[in-house]
């Protein structure tokens, strides 16, 4: 018993007696090639200032998962990254994309947002056809021939792992494909956009165990060509798949460092803590 | 008394009201169908209305309900969906909104003599549009309108809001989002409203008595002219109802088979209705399902 105990906080040794109270790692420019960076964003709903968050980089190619516990502010800051807060909350300070602040208000945010694409937590496919689904974003912007779009639906399927399943019955109802399968086709349908970044909002929540190992493998594929970051309650998939990993905690980022540092020598006390159960 | 038992008696109070409430709607309907469908006839369905002696049928008012109902609908629909996609998509919770809601609210409450009677004011005489199909249409409009737009609402708000999100994510404006994803969703829902509205209108008397007027001037079938007034489309001809009928024959009708007529025509009414209730229904869930399979 006292083995067990002991395996299920192994990190607290690590934390010095004068432990700092944030930590964020710091990504220099030469050393990083940035996809995307914050600067002094603040999230508010009416009066109340929800989430206040410093200054993030994420790194290009790489994953980066926000965890912490619900109500810490993970969603609404990966919702005011492309703009879906708008309308809903008051987003002030930049966000640089490009060397651009798409958080200004001359930004073309249906533009932007063909750059930085999101999948939320629960499926949401049109009630069009599995083919439609892919090709309508795209056809409502440019001209594409009839064999441009079939090789789209056929290399994002592939992307996303679903060809193999639905490659004979294209034109079928997307409202009946599964779970795992929608969510699949909702990561093609954004794929095909070609987005720089995605931003996955617990994506995989929704998935039953097999669907959601699957859905880790194809996040690791798509690495190789996106910068995903992703919005995660579950600790292992996180400590699986991402290459850094932020901690919140009441709408700010307290520890953003690379994932096997937060998993195994967390450098604030609070993180400790939550990764190891204590809270949260 | 034990849990099990106060339930058993409330189950079967409740299946009482329940049973009463359909047990009067049968009788009603078993009333006017055994009464009317002996009477039914091609000829009684086609022939014109005789007003002096017997064998007369209800054909042109049977041709004008329609005739009516679908211009009412062609100028109600649009502007319904109008209202129904900005109160849905677009209204913010301001003191605006609320007032257009409830202007909707009063607007589908008021009785629909009142209705009538306005648009006799308005269109009979001010806008010297005189007894015509398209006062009664404008009529109807009226009628129709705060129903149409809180049932195409309703539909419009079952679309949940992961939709528009999903829109939004893919950079799709606002209209684009409304126009091709979340009206296609809620057709299904879209028509079952507007084919139920169809039946209420269809049945509607009050609204069209001062407005679309109590006469059927004989129709030359072979003229499809629209501008002139013999023509079956002339929206400027006043043009009797099947239900105006009914109500007409009963307070004045000097024919010698009136009351034949009546539970002919109250006949062929009720059935027309019940035509509409149940496609709305069958035509609903048919398109639910195309949307779904294949």
């Amino acid at each position: 018993m006292t083995d067990k105990s002991q395996e299920l906080k192994p990190v607290s040794d690590f934390i010095p007696e004068k432990a700092p109270e944030r930590y964020i790692i710091p990504m220099e420019d030469d050393k990083h090639e940035i996809a995307l960076s914050t600067e002094n964003l603040q999230v508010s709903y009416g009066d109340n200032l929800s989430l206040s968050e410093g200054d993030l980089r994420f790194e290009r190619y790489k994953i980066t998962s926000l965890i912490g516990a619900s109500g810490s502010g993970k969603s609404t800051f990966l919702r005011s990254l492309n703009r879906m807060n708008d309308g809903v909350a008051n987003v002030t300070g930049h966000i640089w994309y490009r060397g651009l602040d798409i958080n200004s208000k001359d930004i073309d945010v249906y533009e932007m947002r063909r750059h930085i694409g999101m999948v939320f937590q629960r499926p949401n496919p049109f009630a069009k056809s599995i083919y439609d689904n892919i090709t309508f974003p795209l056809t409502r912007r440019g001209k594409y021939t009839k064999a441009q779009l079939d090789e789209i639906v056929e290399t994002t399927l592939k992307q996303a792992a679903l060809w193999d399943q639905v490659k004979d019955e294209l034109n079928k109802s997307a409202l009946s494909l599964s779970g795992g399968q929608a969510q699949r086709l909702v990561i093609a349908r954004a794929l095909a956009l070609k987005p720089d970044i995605l931003l996955l909002d617990e994506p995989s929540s929704a998935l039953d165990p097999i669907s959601s190992a699957k859905f880790e493998d194809t996040l690791l594929e798509l690495k190789k060509n996106y910068t995903i970051i992703i919005v995660t309650h579950n600790m292992q998939q996180a400590a699986r798949i991402s290459d850094y990993t932020a901690f919140m905690h009441q709408g700010k980022v307290i520890e953003y460092d690379l994932t096997r540092k937060i998993f195994t020598r967390p450098k604030v006390q609070l993180t400790n803590d939550y990764i190891s159960g204590n809270f949260g | 008394m034990k849990a099990k038992t106060t339930d058993k008696i409330a189950t079967a109070v409740i299946y009482g009201i329940a049973g009463s409430v359909a047990l009067v709607l049968a009788a009603m309907l078993a009333f006017i169908l055994v009464r009317g469908l002996p009477h039914l006839s091609w000829h009684f369905l086609t022939a014109q209305a005789r007003s002096f002696e017997a064998g007369g049928g209800i054909g042109i008012q049977l041709f004008n309900s329609f005739y009516l109902l679908i211009l009412a609908m062609l100028i109600s629909f649009p502007i319904a969906l109008g209202a129904a996609i900005y109160l849905n998509e677009y209204a913010k919770p301001t003191v605006w909104t609320s007032m257009v809601r409830t202007a909707i609210e009063v607007m589908s409450s008021l009785p629909s003599v009142v209705v009538g009677l306005f648009g006799f004011l308005i269109f009979v005489v001010k806008l010297k549009l005189g007894f015509s199909i398209i006062s009664g249409a404008i009529a109807l409009t009226f009628f129709n309108l705060p129903i149409l737009t809180r049932s195409i609402e309703t539909s419009l708000s079952q679309i949940p809001n992961l939709q528009r999100e999903a829109g939004a994510a893919l950079g799709l404006s606002r209209f684009e989002t409304v126009i091709h994803i979340i009206l296609p969703a809620a057709v299904p829902s879209i028509v079952t409203g507007v084919v139920i509205s169809a039946g209420r209108v269809f049945g509607e008397a009050a609204a069209l008595i001062f407005t679309a007027g109590q006469s059927a001037p004989s129709l030359d079938f072979g003229d499809w002219n629209p501008f002139n007034l013999a023509s079956p489309l002339s929206p400027f001809r006043p043009a009797e109802t099947l239900a105006v009928h009914i109500w007409k024959i009963n307070s004045e009708g000097i024919m010698p088979d009136l009351s034949l007529v009546s539970a002919g025509a109250s006949a062929v009414l009720i059935i027309v209705v019940l035509l509409f209730n149940f496609s709305a229904r069958r035509l609903g869930t048919l398109l639910y399902k195309k949307l779904t399979k294949s």
